[in-house]
């Protein structure tokens, strides 16, 4: 049966760039679990012969051309920007490593 | 704190190292992978960008036909089979260079794989083995502010334009190499090099190194010499030159060697290569990211493509690398030696495109491996990227063969040309570098150095031509180097015999 | 004259077709049914009056000038919130998007505006499209005209309300799961999901891409194959979108609304609440209308055999899989760089992008969303994807596999819509597999691409509440689910005399 715990769902959290706080990891973990278990049943509904199912359609090789399509302006791309400097994003300082 | 190195022999009496390269291709497709923004480098930031590679909620990819075209090329002329059928992948990390959180990249089936190059290494082949070339798309670029280096160390902000995010790249993954032992660090450059001028021949990226159109990263493993196993591996990022990727490889097996020596396991992360201090120094954040949760892109459809379209593109591909050897070798009429020195020096292409120019195949030759490649070494960097093209170099042998300027003299214009003085025949007029042909002027010299040495001239007028030389000697100095030697010659004989 | 607003969109536009009407008058006409009563309903975040009339008003010269720009120029329509509209905003029911405006159109939203409808507004959802009765939504549940005590329906409860209580004869709405079928049933109104693929996603902020498909809302189903024609078609910016044209709707809808269902094999699926033993959570009310329906269809013509699918029990763990893992991907992007809701974290000086990702994306979600992130990224993670996201798109194919059977023996599929009415706001909050029972019966369709409508099947004897039948037809029939829809819709009306919404209550500040 499975459960996951408190600190799985905290793990995930950080995963996911989701800053829970105690009373969210608290409530969630067990409600997960409720729907985990409702869920887990299908680990061994289908057999290795059933292929899966990606997309309803089976369309293949759609393609566009290599022809420049006009886009936005930089005053429509940078409209949403909580903070902008020069005509670029401002974000805070970046921690991690690019990959 | 400094790494402590091992040095390099002893590396070598105990280790076997594996290698393995990983090079990503930025295709020069107009537009980019997955919508119709174009690709150009330099615009203002932000103004090539659209919904779908600015990542806007409700936004869709279409796939660019013209870079699955260019990655079928890339996996044929690297001898890849093409996938009859194949998917793109969400590859799920946080960043703020890109725009989704997820980079749409290939996962379990790529449009190429099992492949091989065959790279010539001082004079010897060596087939590397590929794994698999794949399409995926580029980042955003940050600008750091705030910070002493302008790296993203110890910024306050970062500043972020997307007109790169969504470029297509193809990734060309190696398996591992063997056996290489203390080659290993030519391997991996002249791989890195081979490859290169092999996607530049095929047309698909202009892959320059110093503007980031072809990126290396560099894996290094460690084993105990003999054994044939796998050691940890460290990969190695921000290798921005060929001659980086000699150094770093060499770097990380004398560094591994350390650690290895002294107990300590391996500590398998990605670490960045510093070609000012000639080190490499591990990444700040050992990524939780390592789970990208891959899974089939859904807003995509698969990739089939036909034999057909595949076997049109079999026509289309650039001469294979060791027949083309083989046939600019006998073109040219250079020795294996010259040849082999030539492939070394990653100067192939160049050599090739100056003699297109019009030089001669030994002047070009000549002036790359000699010239050139001093002056690369005297800054830090690769021929290819010092600042001097084929076309210029040849300008400048054809003035050597117009006799407007001597070798000596053509060393001072590409002094100029480096300083962007101009085109070779400015900085010749502008530094007055001409050779005087005006034999009143060389006269004139050649009497003020008989005059001035009356025991050589007489040693002439004695027959003792040899002596000659002293006399252009002093010549030249009087006249700047920019006298033709062998007509100051001719004169002294002249007027002294 | 019948009062505008209570007019279908067909009749509004054969009114302006025949000059008895402009479309000025019809806009102005629905916005003041707006100001009347959506104080109670809550079915819209955002109404464009301003630009509802200009777009009418240039509706009008169009026509003027002999030029209307489609067959529905004129006539007025709400957007649910997940759609992009250019400078309207587009929020998804989340405070993560709390005044975006976004650059550009959807193109189910520039195909509206090429043709000539109105946008009255953006109405009400569940967060992201992430539930089945609109109480998750960060602004305010919406609530359903038949008992404002009660749900509309969900994730488009907005879109389904607004239509139910007159606010607009046609809506927008998205289904992933049953979210414009689910609330059709209960606001008794009409819904649609077309065949995966057949309608653009292009702008559709998008919860489950294999799943999601933009649809019709209305109150008639020959409104919903005007609009459904409209909308439909190959988008070159969708590369899931499908190239067959679609099929004549209207035909096939005016064909149904005969009633003859001469020769239609229609099959009662078992699982679906289609077998008399044994289908608990079924409500009595629901089952009786149902069955009333069969009854009907079959007086008309049509013959009924029971199918069985039985991997139609594993659907709502398929989905409940598959959504999250999907939702989870296409939900990293709200991370407060670009656009969106950016909060500082508390009691950390000096924060990093990565704490200012954290702290917004906490901030901004709501909790069913926070769960289903949480649920997909464990489905995804390495040793687990196979057990749970790689089994649920094998499920998917059996499932397919269940129709392709199903519909060897039966020309549609026929089961009641949501297994109960409309529950009370707040009564399934606390039990989020409770809330997830609602889809039962829809979400199969949308693991295999399978066009469904709801049509209005009468009001349950226990509650008088809306009741829907669900109808199912192979992918690529859609004209099938019209032509069948529009006969049970032709069958029930005459039985009451009338439209189901005539019998609606009053609404409080409305005139009529």
């Amino acid at each position: 049966m499975p459960h996951i715990t408190r600190d799985e769902v905290a793990h995930l959290a950080s995963l996911a760039r989701i800053d829970l706080d105690d009373a969210e990891l608290d409530h969630l973990a067990p409600q997960l679990s409720v729907i985990l278990e409702s869920v887990a049943s299908i680990s061994s509904v289908a057999g290795d012969d059933v292929p899966p199912t990606s997309h309803p359609m089976p369309l293949t090789n759609v393609y566009r051309e290599d022809v420049v399509v006009p886009g936005l302006t930089a005053e429509q791309a940078l409209s949403g920007a909580p903070a902008s400097e020069q005509q670029r994003f401002s974000v805070p300082r970046i921690l991690g490593d690019e990959q | 704190m400094s790494d402590t190195l091992v040095a390099w022999d002893d590396v070598l009496a105990s280790y076997d190292p594996a290698l393995g390269l990983e090079v990503h291709v930025e295709l020069n497709t107009h537009t980019k992978m997955f919508c119709g923004c174009p690709t150009e480098f330099g615009a203002e930031p932000n103004t090539q960008v659209c919904p779908v590679c600015l990542g806007l909620p409700g936004a869709m990819p279409v796939v660019n036909r013209k870079a699955v075209e260019s990655a079928i090329r890339i996996g044929l002329a690297l001898n890849c089979e093409i996938a009859a059928w194949c998917r793109f992948a969400r590859k799920n990390y946080f960043y703020p260079d890109m725009p989704k959180n997820f980079q749409t990249s290939q996962y379990d089936e790529p449009i190429a794989f099992e492949g091989y190059m065959d790279v010539m290494v001082e004079g010897e082949i060596h087939r590397v083995a590929i794994e698999r070339a794949h399409m995926e798309e580029d980042t955003g670029k940050s600008l750091h502010v705030g910070g002493a280096t302008g790296r993203i160390h110890g910024a306050d902000y970062s500043l972020v334009d997307y007109n790169r995010a969504g470029i297509p790249l193809i990734e060309i993954v190696t398996k591992p190499i063997m056996g290489s032992r203390e080659k290993a660090p030519l391997i991996a450059k002249a791989y890195v090099a081979q490859l290169r001028e092999l996607i530049v021949a095929l047309g698909v990226s202009d892959a320059r190194m110093d503007q980031g159109s072809i990126r290396a990263d560099v894996n290094l493993s460690l084993a105990p010499a003999g054994t044939g196993s796998l050691g940890t591996r460290t990969e190695t990022k921000n290798v921005n030159s060929l001659r980086s990727v000699e150094r770093a490889v060499r770097y990380e097996m004398q560094r591994h060697a350390a650690v290895l020596n002294s107990g300590q396991p391996i500590f398998q992360e990605t670490r960045h290569w510093h070609e000012d201090t000639g080190v490499t120094t591990s990444g700040r954040e050992k990524s939780d990211a390592d789970d990208y949760r891959y899974f089939p892109e859904p807003d995509l459809v698969p990739v089939a493509p036909d034999r057909a379209w595949v076997e049109e593109l079999s026509g289309t591909l650039p001469e294979n690398p060791r027949e083309k050897l083989e046939r600019l070798q006998a073109d040219w009429g250079f020795s294996d030696l010259e040849m082999r020195d030539t492939v070394g020096a990653g100067a192939l292409g160049l050599v090739e495109e100056t003699i297109a120019a019009g030089a001669a195949p030994q002047a070009a030759r000549k002036w790359w491996l000699s010239e050139m490649a001093r002056r690369a070494n005297d800054s830090g960097v690769d021929i290819a990227e010092l600042g001097v093209s084929p076309a210029q170099v040849a300008a400048v042998q054809s003035l050597v063969d117009a006799g407007t300027i001597n070798d000596k003299l053509a060393r001072q214009v590409f002094d100029g040309l480096l300083a962007g003085e101009g085109t070779p025949e400015e900085i010749v007029a502008a530094r007055g570098l001409a050779v005087v042909s005006d034999d009143g002027a060389l006269g004139a010299a050649v009497d003020n150095a008989i005059a001035a040495n009356p025991d050589v001239a007489d040693k002439i007028r004695d027959g003792k031509l040899a002596a000659a030389g002293a006399l252009i000697g002093v010549v030249m100095k009087e006249m700047r180097g920019q006298a033709d030697a062998g007509r100051v010659r001719e004169l002294i004989v002249e007027k002294l015999t | 004259m019948t009062d505008l607003i209570r007019r279908t969109a067909a009749q509004l536009a054969d009114a302006l077709a025949a000059g008895e009407t402009t479309s000025v008058e019809i806009t102005q006409a629905h916005l003041d049914r707006i100001s009347a009563v959506d104080g109670s309903i809550h079915a819209f975040l955002h109404v464009d009056a301003e630009g509802a009339l200009e777009q009418a008003a240039a509706s009008d010269a169009r026509r003027a000038a002999g030029r209307p720009a489609s067959g529905l120029d004129g006539v007025p329509i709400a957007v649910k919130d997940i759609l992009a509209t250019e400078g309207l905003p587009t929020t998804c029911g989340s405070k993560m998007l709390e005044g975006w405006v976004p650059p550009y159109d959807a193109t189910v939203v520039a195909r509206l505006k090429a043709a000539g409808l109105p946008i009255l507004g953006k109405t009400n959802m569940d967060e992201f499209a992430m539930g089945s009765s609109t109480e998750h939504s960060a602004y305010g549940p919406t609530h359903n005209p038949w008992d404002l005590d009660r749900i509309p329906g969900g994730s488009g409860g907005g879109s389904a309300a607004a239509v139910a209580a007159f606010e607009a004869p046609l809506a927008l709405g998205t289904d992933t799961g049953g979210s414009i079928r689910q609330p059709g049933a209960v606001t008794g109104t009409v819904g649609v999901k077309p065949t995966y693929g057949s309608i653009s996603r292009y702008g559709l902020v998008a919860l489950a891409n294999s799943l999601d498909q933009v649809g019709p809302v209305t109150r008639t189903v020959l409104d919903s194959a005007l609009l459904h024609e409209l909308i439909g078609g190959h988008d070159p910016r969708d590369s899931t979108s499908i190239t067959q044209p679609v099929p004549d709707l209207t035909d096939a809808a005016r064909l149904g609304a005969t009633g003859d269902l001469t020769g239609v094999r229609i099959g009662v699926v078992k699982e679906l609440g289609g077998d008399a033993q044994g289908n608990e959570g079924w409500q009595d009310g629901v089952r009786q209308r149902f069955q009333e329906s069969v009854d009907l269809m079959v007086g008309a013509g049509a013959t009924v055999v029971e199918v069985s699918c039985p991997m139609f029990v594993h659907a709502l763990a398929a989905y409940y899989l598959i959504l999250p893992a999907e939702a989870s991907s296409n939900l990293a992007k709200f991370d407060a760089m670009r656009y969106g809701l950016r909060v500082l974290p508390e009691g950390i000086v000096d924060p990093s992008a990565e704490d200012v990702m954290r702290a917004s994306r906490d901030a901004g979600f709501g909790d069913e969303v926070k769960r289903r992130i949480i649920l997909g990224t464990y489905a995804l993670s390495s040793g687990y994807y196979d057990a749970y996201y790689g089994q649920a798109q094998k499920v998917r194919t059996l499932i397919s596999r269940d129709f392709d059977a199903a519909f060897q023996q039966a020309d549609v599929l026929l089961s009641p819509t949501a297994p109960t009415t409309a529950f009370k706001l707040g009564e399934k909050l606390d039990d989020p597999m409770a809330m997830y029972l609602n889809d039962l019966a829809t979400i199969p369709a949308n693991l295999s691409g399978v066009p469904g409508i709801s049509v209005p099947g009468g009001l349950a004897e226990e509650d008088g509440l809306p009741v829907g039948i669900q109808i199912l037809a192979p992918t690529m029939a859609d004209d099938r689910v019209y032509r069948v829809g529009a006969a049970l819709e032709t069958l029930l009306t005459d039985r009451w005399g009338g439209p189901l919404l005539d019998r609606a209550p009053v609404l409080n500040g409305a005139s009529s």
